[in-house]
């Protein structure tokens, strides 16, 4: 642990905490531009958790504490998640924890905390909500280990900062076969599990399709807040997780001083634009796929992983 | 006894016959037995005593019979055809709640129109009703069928929605993600229309006929006006009719170019909501020029017809191009051909025995179209018809039949030689009561109006919706479709609330 790390940690918190909702609205930006529309700004998020945060709270009547807590658990956990993971520094003091199979444990926690919440309200939505997460959640937790996994072969670790910092090392390795399938599946796990295109429509009103929305429909006020603000720091520690395994250029490392940290906190974001950007472009030319469908598609990403896997044993770069 | 009247224009029959009430199933069976179908059936309150009027339609050649029933003023009951016609045995439940009219031997009957909450025993339509007694909580329960078995479970939804739409309920009975059973309950914006017709002025009336549901103002209208001039020998040229189906046109592409990309919305493909909705502004724009207003209001009343210009077609060519780009673009996506291809399936049988009119019978293979089987005037329609009865089909009909539209709006803009107004002057007033019936074939489907008539003024009007007829077809396509794919389905069949709760 140094110095340098502690406050690189700060940092990834502050900037993961801070910047996230402002990723959400820079993706809800880029799709309006592209569809022609001209969009509500990329600050509208904040300006929503504002008006979320001002607004009285409702509770459904004979929920538990498990739903009027469930929004804080899932930020904090959020929290823990954007320490741990290397965006800004890879030498965080989360290191001895910061593992692969510990990070998408935190994720699936945060995920079980809301299906409880959804199940908690009683309402057939909730309920609805939580049935179709679940069966989401079961396929791309595995879907998101075996593919990054395919990468931390190379690195001899499952902890992400010594993939991250191997990959650092020798930017060239990921572009191998394995790299490339680990990364066509993480794409996929990814807007699994943050709720995007082509499996949840973020932008539906119709409640009967909605997966994320329709686990969080009985929320209000600063309660919503909380959900809405841990799901877009989902997004973007996700982004950035997968931004900083294919090109960690510009993280701090163990030593860095302050301008290292701006370095880090610099490059991140303009990675995570960028690649965020990609994404939501590519989500104007998807459409939602059949609820039956998602099974296929995400058993699909997990197979890319497991190839992923096997081609990172059987075709290993040189000298590894 | 018989007393027949000829219609008034050439080409199309229509006889109105009183029948007593143990001769109507015969008589209506012996209709049906001919290819009539049941197009309409409105009760009277005469004062004193009611009287119900049935309207079969047939097509090929054009005929329009009326059966009027006159009832029992102590016991007002007449026998149902439910077993007859299934839409039959809903216009029996409809005049059972408003006029009080016990349908003898019916199936299922229930209240229909009239919420629990309305009290039991009072009639709104009735003359005598009065002033409406206070509505207590559910005084009936509503009788939503309870599916049992392991994994069951209702989801109840509506009648308010996330979305600015009309508010209906819908409960499903699910088990996982597949729709045993859905029950939709409507009625939620019943704003006793009908009433408020009655007492107007003839000429009057076509307001508030256009705002019987607003997204089809011109149809309504029109239907509307045909009733009148049907009822009062009003004389109206072919010149003004090709003039009124120009603006029905306009109305039926405006509402199919929003539902192009309404439907591609619904399966997540929102660019080409956009798009389509920018199409859409376009025609409102060009409706506003062409009538004065965006929805075509003011532009048809009876008697007349009254444009402030002609359509621009260069215009209308590029939105039409613009609309096919729409669809072969969703049509290009393979997630969005997925989604529609043999989602919420109507089966032709199932369409026929319901009575399903418009885009919804086409897309089942049902042809049936009120600008051929029941012209006001010499129009040269293409119709539409595809066969597979999903959502892709009633995709398809939408798509294909804005080609035809905007077709037939060149040809009519051809045939109006520049003229935009005709009127035509009123007959005088007959002082004994006479009805009317309009048919147009609106955006939805087939459109009737009846109107009775005494000393100008409205003594009844009757508004049938081909909503009316294509609810009931929305359960029994969603059968066995699953959750996710309702809006889908919904949207695909897109009907009014408005004009189905009047």
């Amino acid at each position: 642990m140094t110095g340098a790390g502690v406050a690189g940690a700060a940092v990834q918190v502050a900037a993961v905490g801070a910047g996230a909702p402002l990723l959400v609205g820079w993706m809800r930006q880029v799709r309006a531009l592209l569809e022609g529309r001209i969009g509500s700004g990329v600050l509208q998020p904040y300006r929503d958790l504002r008006k979320l945060a001002r607004k009285q709270s409702i509770v459904p009547e004979g929920s538990t504490v498990v739903f009027a807590t469930a929004p804080a658990f899932i930020a904090a956990t959020m929290l823990v998640v954007a320490a741990t993971v290397p965006t800004v520094t890879v030498a965080s003091p989360m290191d001895g924890v910061g593992d692969l199979f510990v990070v998408v444990g935190l994720l699936l926690i945060a995920t079980v905390a809301l299906i409880l919440a959804a199940l908690d309200t009683g309402t057939p939505f909730g309920g609805m909500g939580a049935s179709r997460e679940t069966t989401i959640a079961a396929l791309v937790e595995p879907a998101i280990l075996v593919a990054v996994f395919a990468l931390s072969i190379r690195a001899n670790s499952s902890n992400l900062a010594a993939i991250v910092t191997a990959t650092a090392h020798r930017p060239g390795d990921v572009l191998t076969p394995a790299g490339a399938l680990a990364f066509a599946a993480l794409v996929v796990v990814i807007a699994a599990e943050t709720g995007r295109l082509p499996i949840d429509n973020p932008a539906t009103h119709l409640e009967l399709t909605m997966v994320h929305e329709a686990m969080v429909l009985e929320y209000s006020g600063h309660r919503l807040a909380l959900v809405e603000w841990g799901a877009s720091m989902r997004l973007a520690v996700l982004v950035g997780l997968l931004a900083n395994l294919y090109l960690p250029i510009g993280i701090a490392g163990a030593h860095a001083g302050a301008a290292g940290l701006v370095v880090g906190v610099g490059a991140i974001a303009a990675k995570t634009a960028l690649l965020a950007g990609a994404l939501a472009a590519g989500e104007v030319f998807v459409a939602k796929v059949r609820m039956f469908r998602v099974p296929e598609l995400l058993a699909g990403s997990f197979l890319l992983g497991l190839l992923a896997v096997t081609a990172a044993y059987f075709i290993a770069p040189r000298g590894a | 006894m018989t007393t027949g009247r000829c219609h008034p224009r050439g080409g199309s029959r229509r006889a109105a016959r009183v029948v007593a009430a143990d001769e109507l199933a015969g008589q209506s069976r012996a209709l049906l037995d001919e290819g009539h179908r049941l197009a309409l059936v409105a009760c009277h309150d005469d004062g004193g005593a009611l009287r119900c009027v049935y309207l079969f339609l047939a097509a090929a050649p054009e005929r329009r019979v009326e059966l009027h029933v006159h009832l029992d003023p102590v016991r007002p009951e007449v026998p149902t055809l439910a077993g007859l016609s299934f839409p039959a045995g809903r216009f029996e439940r409809e005049m059972h709640d408003l006029f009080g009219v016990v349908p003898v031997g019916h199936p299922l009957p229930r209240r229909l129109v009239r919420h629990p909450n309305w009290p039991a025993g009072w009639y709104p339509m009735r003359r005598d009703a009065g002033d409406p007694p206070p509505f207590a909580l559910d005084s009936e329960p509503y009788p939503f069928l309870e599916v049992e078995g392991t994994g069951v479970y209702e989801i109840p939804v509506g009648p308010i929605h996330a979305g600015i739409i009309e508010p209906g309920h819908f409960r499903f009975s699910v088990v996982g993600e597949t729709i045993l059973k859905l029950k939709a309950r409507l009625w939620f914006v019943h704003r006793g229309v009908e009433r408020c017709f009655e007492g107007r002025h003839a000429e009057d009336g076509v307001e508030l006929a256009e705002r019987i549901s607003g997204d089809t103002a011109a149809a309504h209208s029109l239907a509307y006006a045909l009733a009148v001039e049907d009822a009062s020998s009003w004389e109206v040229g072919e010149d003004a009719q090709r003039l009124r189906a120009l603006v029905v046109e306009l109305e039926r592409i405006t509402n199919h170019v929003a539902d192009l990309g309404a439907l591609a919305n619904d399966a997540g493909y929102s660019v080409l909501n956009g798009h389509a909705l920018a199409l859409r502004e376009r025609m409102l724009r060009m409706n506003e020029q062409v009538t004065g207003h965006r929805l075509l209001r003011g532009a048809i009343a009876p008697g007349g017809v009254r444009l402030r210009a002609l359509p621009d077609l260069a215009e209308l060519d590029t939105i039409a191009a613009g609309a096919a780009e729409v669809a072969r673009n969703a049509l290009r996506n393979t997630t969005v051909r997925d989604r529609f291809t043999g989602t919420a399936v109507l089966s032709a049988d199932d369409a026929a025995a319901l009575g399903c009119l418009g885009v919804v019978a086409r897309a089942s293979g049902v042809p049936g179209d009120a600008r051929v089987e029941h012209p006001m005037c010499e129009l040269p329609v293409a119709t539409v018809v595809h066969t597979e009865g999903d959502v892709l089909s009633r995709f398809l009909v939408r798509r294909d039949e804005v080609a035809a539209s905007v077709e037939l709006v060149r040809e009519l803009c051809a045939r109006a030689r520049g003229r935009t107004a005709h009127t035509a002057d009123p007959p005088g007033d007959a002082a004994t009561p006479v009805g009317g019936t309009g048919v147009v074939e609106g955006w939805r489907g087939t459109i009737v109006h009846r109107v009775e008539l005494a000393d100008g003024r409205l003594t009844r009007v009757k508004v049938v919706d081909p909503s009316w007829f294509n609810w009931p077809a929305l359960p029994v396509a969603l059968a066995n479709t699953i959750v996710p794919d309702f809006p889908l389905a919904n949207k695909s069949f897109n009907l009014s609330y408005a004009g189905n709760d009047l």
